[in-house]
């Protein structure tokens, strides 16, 4: 894929990530708005409520995407951390930080719908099934990553560490996706999508799906952006205080 | 070889004559699974039930207060440095860290599990499960805990910050380790979970080491 290399090889650059990001952003947070708003109409008004489970069926347009980004996130900071320690990509760090506290919050909102789903389906808000235990444990590995970036000093190594922790997490992500089908739980196999989803349930979950993922790379491009201008930040102030310095040594000369 | 079975008896020579180290692990293992009648009462159905639960969550903990050592002193005084300058490579060097970790710390605490199983009223048509499982199980616990103990190497606040790490990732270890011994009471049941267990400790035997150099190298930078 030349078309793909020569991509992150100019994003390499962060003036021309900045530059570039500036101009795309206002776009993909607009696509992401009038998705959401469509899809919220859709899910909260013109799609049917569910033969068996009525009003609460609408849950799922906010559920099933938010478990959706849970893992996509996942694997987009372990790609990240990939591309940070093989590659070595200026990037791949920003982009592996800024992605995890937006999974974490994605997990918790995946969890906490869930819960609210589960109290009028199965009478109760929590069970311990092996897909609810195991995106809970997604839930502690995002957490485990942002307290170990967050306790150490040096943060070119604290970068590298996270990304070895991410990279031995990724083991966690078939054992979701696939919790339902290898036990039997309580939580629902993967529906077939195409096939037995009603199609006026599938195309608004179809949209949120779509708005939910266009939110969140709006998002993540807002935290890279941020990031970007804290450490240049950081490095001017470093700057500074070292030419003050030299100034001061000229002086006392 | 030599160097390897050498690293692996120095550290096995430093645990067993340091003092404590093998005997705190232990003591609070004792004290933990006494403490969990005094919260739950002292119904001894109730225990019997939830003992092999209790055993490997106090061994779990046990053996995560001792993971620190796996690399810490040695990190301290200087060893470490002159390890991954050696000619062992520095992935087999975590591995013979942890495989003493291990010999020291997982097997004494997998045979003194059953003993602890009297406190609890545990069945004793189950002493020989748990203690198979347990002894599957805990390679796991100590090649895994080396992952989280060379990537907090540096870090500060280590002890609390290892067992956000290492925990999520001891949970798979903890539930086939116990479904293997609750599911005594069924047929058939015990293979599976045993085998799952046996597959997630030869995993871990392999990443844990490559994971753990890894982060160590990162350091040594």
């Amino acid at each position: 894929m030349p078309l793909m290399q020569t991509l992150t090889q100019k994003l390499a650059n962060p003036t021309r990530f900045m530059e570039l990001s500036d101009r795309v952003l206002p776009w993909l947070l607009a696509a992401a708005a009038a998705l959401l708003v469509y899809g919220l109409y859709l899910a909260f008004f013109a799609s049917p409520a569910d033969y068996q489970q009525g009003e609460t069926v609408r849950i799922m347009y906010i559920h099933v995407p938010c478990a959706w980004l849970s893992m996509m996130i996942y694997a987009l900071i372990a790609l990240s951390s990939f591309g940070l320690l093989v590659f070595r990509h200026p990037l791949a760090d920003v982009s592996a930080k800024a992605a995890a506290p937006i999974g974490a919050a994605f997990t918790f909102l995946a969890l906490f719908t869930g819960s609210l789903w589960g109290k009028p389906m199965w009478g109760t808000y929590w069970v311990w099934d092996a897909r609810l235990t195991s995106v809970l444990i997604l839930f502690f590995l995002y957490l485990g990553l942002m307290a170990l970036r967050a306790s150490l000093e040096d943060e070119a190594a604290a970068a590298k560490l996270t990304a070895v922790l991410a990279l031995v997490g990724v083991t966690i992500l078939p054992i979701i996706k696939f919790s339902v089908e290898w036990w039997n739980t309580l939580h629902q196999p993967s529906t077939d999508f195409t096939s037995t989803v009603d199609p006026s349930m599938r195309w608004p979950l179809l949209v949120m799906a779509v708005g939910f993922t266009v939110l969140f790379f709006a998002m993540h491009l807002k935290a890279m952006r941020n990031e970007i201008l804290r450490r240049r930040v950081k490095a001017m102030r470093a700057q500074a205080v070292a030419g003050r310095d030299r100034l001061a040594a000229q002086a006392a000369e | 070889m030599t160097s390897f079975s050498a690293l692996v008896r120095r550290d096995i020579k430093l645990a067993v004559r340091e003092g404590g180290a093998i005997g705190t692990a232990l003591g609070f293992f004792l004290i933990v699974v006494s403490l969990m009648p005094l919260g739950l009462g002292p119904d001894l159905n109730l225990l019997a039930r939830i003992a092999a639960g209790i055993l490997w969550i106090a061994l779990l903990l046990a053996a995560l207060l001792s993971l620190g050592r796996i690399f810490e002193t040695d990190y301290e005084d200087g060893a470490l440095d002159i390890l991954a300058t050696g000619q062992l490579p520095l992935e087999l060097v975590a591995a013979a860290k942890s495989l003493a970790h291990w010999l020291t710390t997982g097997i004494p605490l997998a045979l003194l599990a059953p003993i602890l199983g009297i406190l609890l009223n545990l069945d004793l048509k189950s002493y020989p499960i748990l203690i198979a499982t347990m002894l599957v199980g805990t390679p796991a616990v100590s090649f895994l805990g080396a992952i989280g103990a060379a990537l907090t190497l540096k870090a500060r606040r280590g002890g609390l910050l290892l067992a956000v790490i290492v925990l999520p990732l001891y949970i798979p270890t903890l539930i086939f380790g116990i479904s293997a011994v609750s599911a005594t009471a069924g047929p058939g049941g015990v293979g599976a979970a045993f085998l799952v267990l046996t597959a997630i400790s030869l995993a871990a035997i392999v990443l844990g080491p490559i994971a753990a150099a890894a982060a160590l190298r990162i350091q040594f930078q």
